[in-house]
């Protein structure tokens, strides 16, 4: 608590670099901790941040770096979970610009870095539960949605908003067979979209968005799967209809438009109540809402749980 | 002389290929490249060599047949038995790591979803096949209902490539392959015994 509060405290203060590098050092000894220190951990791209702390960031030990960065669904890459580590640095993801578009006073392109001096950042260490049913805990670096959507002026007509993610096959090789109709999209209720929680992120770990975690910019929703955490931003659309969205659109009998964590209701194919939180080998109840119940369960009142998936 | 040492050599050889991938992991295991999520890993890997081995039995057959490589016979049984173990393997590291032998998770598993049905169905049926592949077992049985009982890992195979295929999320080409590669070995072997007498004879 004390920590959370001062304002200089940042990240790197509170956990040693060294010490979230040297992953599983127990088992591979100094070779693993080599492999961290000059392998994928920091990629040549990555910068620093200025920002400060959040209180609605968890308690929680953090997922170590190259497990954040190593072990991501990130299909434009490919569909192994190495694939994005492996492929994303083709991507460019300096210059960049966002369109903001819709149903609002003011749309407009807006170019990465300026956006980025337009909001103060802060650090939100959420929970993330990926519908796979393995988790992390990510110290996210990036600012409210809600300031982005507030700044654009949304009409009253204005019910959802839109997200897709960059379509470029040169740069995206995953997107050169059809697994996922592409471009990858997301979408989120408006009032989802306004809650306090849910964040635009720009960095984790102090640093600019590694391009496998959806550099330059993307979205993170923690009481949603992973899957609603729409990576690679290249347009937000205030709308009034809800929209499409990718996992959805593929396999509707599996994936819902809420994508919520919600340990009661099972994947077709494998059970939601327990996940694996990378790190660990025994499993821990999957919380609904992903913990987040208190700050986000109003926003479903009235709806059938049992739907809410 | 050189031709003798390398028969000798040839049986090691083959039981270091079989044992490869399993030892491949845990040099992985050991120099930590399983990934962040080593129990999903290495279940994927366990279950992919299974269905390798599985599709290798059936090549051995058609390959010494048709391929005039007789000598691979002699190997039919040990590469099935290693698709039986790693397919064991597989099942090991579902119960036990996966699922941490909670056994009402396991049973509504089972219940529940089709590709856990049709997996553990396919481990039971690879059960007498690898009991009677013992030579004291197959002796006391009749050639002709050793084979047919052996033919079960046709379907086993199937069984197989169903399960991968309804498991994945999105991304059906590899499961498509081994769909492609059991329908070819097992195409072949139908054609190959629609006319049996006629190849002897040639033979």
């Amino acid at each position: 608590m004390l920590i959370r509060n001062a304002p200089d405290l940042k990240d790197c203060d509170v956990t040693d670099q060294g010490l979230y590098l040297a992953r599983r050092q127990f088992i591979a000894g100094a070779a693993g901790l080599g492999l961290a220190a000059c392998g994928g951990a920091s990629p040549a791209s990555a910068a620093p941040l200025k920002y400060s702390p959040n209180r609605m960031s968890i308690d929680e030990n953090k997922t170590p770096l190259d497990d954040v960065t190593g072990y991501n669904n990130f299909y434009e890459f490919g569909t192994g979970k190495e694939d994005p580590a492996a492929y994303a640095k083709m991507m460019r993801s300096r210059p960049w610009t966002i369109t903001v578009d819709g149903l609002c006073d003011r749309p407009g392109s807006v170019d990465i870095d300026e956006l980025i001096r337009r909001f103060p950042l802060e650090e939100r260490i959420y929970r993330m539960r990926c519908v796979e049913a393995w988790s992390m805990v990510i110290p996210w670096v990036g600012f409210p949605l809600a300031s982005l959507i507030k700044s654009v002026g949304p009409k009253s007509s204005a019910k959802y908003v839109a997200f897709e993610t960059l379509r470029d096959p040169r740069q995206m090789p995953g997107q050169r067979s059809a697994v996922i109709q592409w471009p990858y999209r997301e979408g989120l209720r408006l009032d989802e979209a306004m809650n306090p929680l849910t964040l635009l992120a720009v960095g984790l770990y102090g640093q600019t968005l590694p391009n496998q975690n959806g550099a330059p910019i993307r979205l993170v929703v923690p009481w949603k799967y992973g899957f609603k955490g729409i990576k690679s931003i290249v347009r937000i659309r205030l709308t009034d209809r809800r929209p499409q969205t990718s996992w959805q659109m593929l396999a509707p009998g599996e994936y819902g438009f809420y994508g919520n964590v919600n340990p009661a209701v099972d994947h077709p194919r494998w059970s939601q109540a327990k996940e694996r939180r990378i790190g660990e080998f025994f499993r821990r109840k999957t919380l609904p809402f992903n913990g987040y119940g208190e700050q986000v369960a109003h926003l479903y009142r009235g709806l059938d749980p049992r739907k809410l998936y | 002389m050189a031709r003798a040492n390398a028969a000798r050599l040839e049986s090691p050889a083959v039981w270091a290929l079989c044992a490869a991938p399993l030892l491949l992991i845990f040099y992985w295991g050991f120099t930590s490249q399983l990934t962040a999520n080593p129990v999903e890993f290495v279940l994927r890997d366990l279950g992919l060599w299974g269905l390798r081995f599985l599709c290798l039995t059936l090549a051995v057959t058609l390959l010494a047949k048709y391929a005039n490589l007789p000598w691979l016979m002699r190997y039919r049984r040990r590469i099935g038995l290693w698709a039986f173990a790693y397919v064991a393997l597989h099942l090991t590291v579902y119960l036990g790591a996966a699922h941490e032998f909670d056994w009402a998770e396991i049973g509504a598993d089972i219940a529940k979803r089709p590709y856990i049905t049709i997996g553990m169905a396919a481990f039971a049926l690879l059960i007498p096949l690898a009991v009677t592949s013992a030579a004291a077992v197959r002796r006391r049985m009749k050639p002709r209902s050793w084979r047919a009982l052996h033919r079960l890992v046709y379907v086993i195979a199937i069984m197989g490539v169903a399960h991968y295929f309804l498991l994945v999320k999105a991304d059906i080409r590899s499961p498509l392959l081994y769909a492609a590669i059991v329908a070819t070995l097992l195409g072949a072997r139908l054609v190959a015994s629609a006319r049996p007498r006629k190849a002897r004879a040639a033979g």
